[in-house]
């Protein structure tokens, strides 16, 4: 795992290019998907294309050799990458070739072929110019998509004038990419073999589809004489008609590209004809096209995740990158971080647990914290962070570190939840914590803060004593409300407002304002003692423990909506819960009626208005000018724009950020390991706000992260929107 | 009224800077001549209602010749209105070496094979390839890099692109 040192120095390095490239992209995937209008359908496409050929994967496989073999060529299907590498030697030595030209794949990456064909004299040149750059500075890659995307043009300049000398040191762009085609385009003109991967495999018909930008594909094929394609087994598809989804999603949602230079589509061996171009003499039309194909499909642990209820939407990935560009920690660090053996950004945890093991998936999991941000965005609708939740359960499982079961009181995991660490038990039980804190404030409040407590939790827990702590209310939301005595005389609605742990306990004048204001709407609210969601111990990947957690608050919540009471919740990650975590964690009528029937506060709010209630009843904000951050859950929910359009009908004049997420996330901005991960996607948010037509607004943020990290980050007190509309 | 098929392909040609021209077949030698760069090398226009003879195109190059030139003139199965892409078929003639070791590529494409969108290029591919097993690049623009630390265009293919629509005659 990199730890903080290592995560710093990859901030100050490959931070700037990373930001640059996938910021760029982001953008990018926001514009061409809005131009798309079958975009959601699309999706909704390509996803049951995945799911009914990862169903019936065997027997496409039979299909697509019979046809391969029809067409001329040959399908291996290789267990492991040291059978994918033995015949793909094989394949090479059999054509006596000396060299090997190949496209970018991340699949070879994963099996190693390069070395493999290194060590038997052969020599292997990549000619996509990204993995040419990483193949002569000797670098990892550091992004599915663009490979490359660590190092800036300086730097390949440089490394190129050092490994080259060229006569005149090269410094543009153009120069550089001139430089590159023309010392590759030699290399590919001599090589007998072209080895590419495949974006899809269609069987029905043979036909494998690239997807790429330089032409160094299509070169690498037509150029030689044997074509070998490398695979996972999950790239084939049932039809070539299968493939218009995916060509129309894959490069705007990874690149923001609406497409890429060239698709290619090969049904192999290609009829090109093949050239020898000293040749001057023969016409190209009197030239055979004697060529073979090799199409080598591999396992290599990907039939095992396919049996995996919980790792097999992992298979549906087409590797677009779309969930690196939009993750807020990733466009920080990038993939040397956030990546394992092959794979990296969000989905890289589910391709590392299947292929390389838990080990090294648990190298670079704790990099997502749940933000959401990559589902809306993923082109098959994978819930990744769901599979990086239950990759973290697996890894706590593994655990070693038992020798700290009884050290703190109450921080006992559930007998089902392996062996979390200390710190991850800690944050995991924080509605234990939460209750002590209230109990014993502001004595458990001084007393944290206090230098050698704050040395202590460093110590052993992890928390950067960096960071404020929350201040825990001595007097909790659910007791304050117990002691008042609000009647409303024909209630519009009836609601229960759900007091999550941070309204509760910490942001409790939040919670005021928000019964405050529904009983303004003539709304009867009652607030009664509930568990808290889960959602701290589900982000540590305590799965036992957060399902107890929902199992309790599906009991206490269940007759309350079963009397006709909806749900209203201030805190948006435990809103997020109830709509997207619950059915995974409680039972499907409980999930179904409690996601049905909870609404996020500003929401609700929306809501009465819209049917006929008064903004006269509540704050007027009179052109009162404010800087909103929605909540990285609740924008994937789609409700940023229900607080915006509330603020505006009440008369405020509403800047929204447009970060991905603040870089809070709960529990990662405190832990001392994340610490400066945190801060620099804060940095982001930070800049926005003091833009010049941002610094005089008043601040407000949905989440109780959120607000802990923009207290952090300005100098300007935090609010939650509600408390701009309490009436007086 | 929607825009023709034409006027959607050469719209969003357009916002790629590949230039687009309309021409009648005979028109054609006149029309492709503003378009070389020499020395142009190309293959015969097979399917294409338009020929290359009496044009300035050396056709049916051998591979060293090929290597030197400029300009690469192809014909192009079909066209995707939408996304301003022209389909180059891979054909024992080379038409994909023409189209691809040069530094502009000119696809010549009949205007009924102008198809607006992708869904109904996959429609015609699902056909093509189930009856004969063949190959096709659908290609948008010129090849380009962002991998040199700003997007380059002209990367392993051409740097230029130009598309000539031939109109239906009334015969």
């Amino acid at each position: 795992m990199s730890d903080a040192d290592e995560l710093r120095s990859l901030l100050a390095t490959e931070g700037p290019a990373v930001s640059a490239g996938t910021q760029g992209f982001n953008r990018g995937r926001y514009e061409s998907v809005a131009r798309l209008s079958e975009y959601e359908g699309l999706k909704a496409e390509a996803r049951s294309i995945k799911e009914d050929a990862i169903e019936r994967l065997p027997e496409l496989i039979d299909q697509l050799r019979e046809t391969v073999e029809d067409n001329g060529g040959t399908l291996y299907l290789a267990d492991d990458a040291a059978d994918a590498n033995d015949y793909v030697r094989s394949v090479v030595d059999d054509r006596d070739a000396d060299r090997v030209v190949k496209s970018k794949s991340m699949t070879s990456e994963e099996i190693d072929v390069n070395e493999a064909l290194a060590a038997d004299g052969v020599d292997v040149v990549e000619t996509d110019l990204g993995e040419w750059v990483l193949q002569v500075a000797d670098e990892a890659p550091s992004h599915i998509v663009a490979p490359a995307i660590h190092r800036s043009r300086e730097s390949i300049a440089d490394l190129f004038n050092a490994r080259f000398e060229p006569d005149e040191p090269l410094e543009s762009a153009e120069e550089l990419t001139r430089f590159a085609r023309d010392h590759l385009g030699e290399l590919i003109a001599d090589a007998q073999v072209g080895m590419t991967g495949a974006n899809f495999v269609t069987a029905d018909t043979g036909t494998m589809a690239l997807v790429t930008s330089e032409g160094n594909a299509r070169k690498t094929v037509a150029a030689t004489d044997t074509h070998v394609a490398v695979a996972g087994v999950e790239k084939v598809i049932p039809t070539v008609e299968d493939l218009h989804p995916f060509v129309e999603l894959i490069g705007r949602s990874g690149t923001g590209q609406d497409i890429t230079s060239y698709v290619s589509l090969l049904t192999p061996p290609v009829e090109t004809p093949v050239v020898d171009f000293a040749d001057d003499e023969t016409p190209l039309s009197e030239l055979g096209a004697d060529r073979e194909f090799h199409l080598v499909l591999i396992d290599n642990g990907r039939m095992a995740m396919r049996d995996d209820d919980e790792l097999r939407e992992t298979l549906y990935c087409i590797r677009c990158s779309a969930c690196s560009n939009s993750c807020a920690n990733f466009q920080q660090v990038g993939g040397h971080a956030f990546g394992g053996e092959t794979y990296s950004g969000g989905i890289g945890t589910g391709w590392e647990a299947g292929i390389e093991g838990l080990d090294v998936a648990g190298e670079f999991n704790d990099l997502c914290t749940g933000c959401s941000r990559c589902v809306n965005a993923c082109p098959v609708g994978i819930d990744i962070p769901w599979i990086n939740t239950v990759v973290r359960d697996r890894v706590n499982h593994q655990g070693e570190d038992g020798g700290f079961d009884f050290l703190v009181d109450g921080l006992t995991p559930e007998a089902d939840d392996g062996s979390p660490s200390l710190q991850k038990r800690f944050f995991g039980h924080f509605e234990t914590v939460a209750k002590l804190g209230s109990a014993t404030a502001p004595v458990s409040n001084w007393l944290a803060e206090r230098r050698g407590s704050r040395v202590a939790m460093q110590r052993l827990l992890g928390i950067d004593a960096r960071r404020e702590l929350p201040q825990f209310q001595r007097e909790t939301l659910v007791e304050w409300f117990a002691d008042r005595d609000v009647t409303v005389a024909n209630p519009r609605r009836e609601v229960v407002l759900y007091p999550d742990l941070y309204t509760n306990h910490v942001q409790v004048e939040r919670g005021k304002a928000a019964v405050r204001v529904l009983e303004a709407l003539d709304v009867d609210v009652v607030v009664p003692a509930v568990a808290s969601s889960g959602r701290a111990p589900l982000s540590q990947g305590m799965l036992s423990t957060a399902r107890g957690h929902a199992e309790r608050v599906a009991e206490t919540l269940g007759p309350h909506v079963d009397r006709g009471r909806d749900v209203v919740v201030v805190e948006p990650s435990d809103h997020a819960m109830f709509q997207r975590e619950y059915d995974r964690l409680v039972d499907a009528d409980a999930a179904d009626a409690l996601s049905a029937n909870s609404y996020e506060v500003m929401e609700f709010v929306y809501g009465l208005l819209e049917n006929g209630a008064s903004t006269d009843d509540l704050r007027a904000g009179a052109g009162d000018r404010v800087a909103y951050h929605s909540h990285c859950q609740q924008r994937t929910l789609g409700l940023e724009s229900h607080t915006v359009a509330v603020l505006e009908r009440c008369g405020f004049d509403v800047l929204t950020s447009d970060v991905e997420c603040c870089g809070m996330a709960g529990s990662f901005g405190y832990k001392e390991t994340y610490y400066d991960v945190s801060v620099a996607v804060g940095d982001e948010l930070r800049e926005q706000f003091r833009a010049d037509d941002a610094r005089d607004r008043a601040v407000v943020a949905s989440g109780t992260s959120c607000l802990e990290q923009l207290d952090d980050l300005l100098d300007r007190p935090t609010r939650h929107p509600v408390q701009l509309l309490s009436p007086p | 009224m929607s825009a023709s098929p034409y006027d959607a392909l050469a719209s969003a040609l357009s916002s790629l800077d590949v230039p687009c021209e309309r021409t009648t077949p005979a028109a054609f030698a006149e029309t492709l001549a503003a378009h070389l760069r020499e020395p142009a090398v190309g293959v015969a226009l097979d399917g294409v209602n338009a020929s290359l003879s009496g044009t300035d195109v050396a056709v049916d190059p051998t591979p060293a010749t090929l290597r030197t030139a400029e300009t690469g003139v192809t014909p192009a199965s079909f066209a995707i209105a939408d996304y301003g892409s022209v389909v180059v078929p891979s054909t024992p003639s080379g038409t994909e070496l023409v189209s691809l070791f040069v530094d502009r590529h000119v696809a010549v494409v009949d205007e009924a094979d102008v198809l607006p969108g992708m869904e109904a290029a996959f429609d015609r591919f699902g056909e093509e390839f189930r009856a004969s097993a063949s190959s096709g690049i659908v290609a948008t623009g010129p090849s380009a890099t962002a991998d040199m630390g700003a997007l380059v265009r002209g990367a392993h293919g051409p740097s230029e692109v130009r598309v000539i629509v031939v109109e239906e005659t009334d015969e």
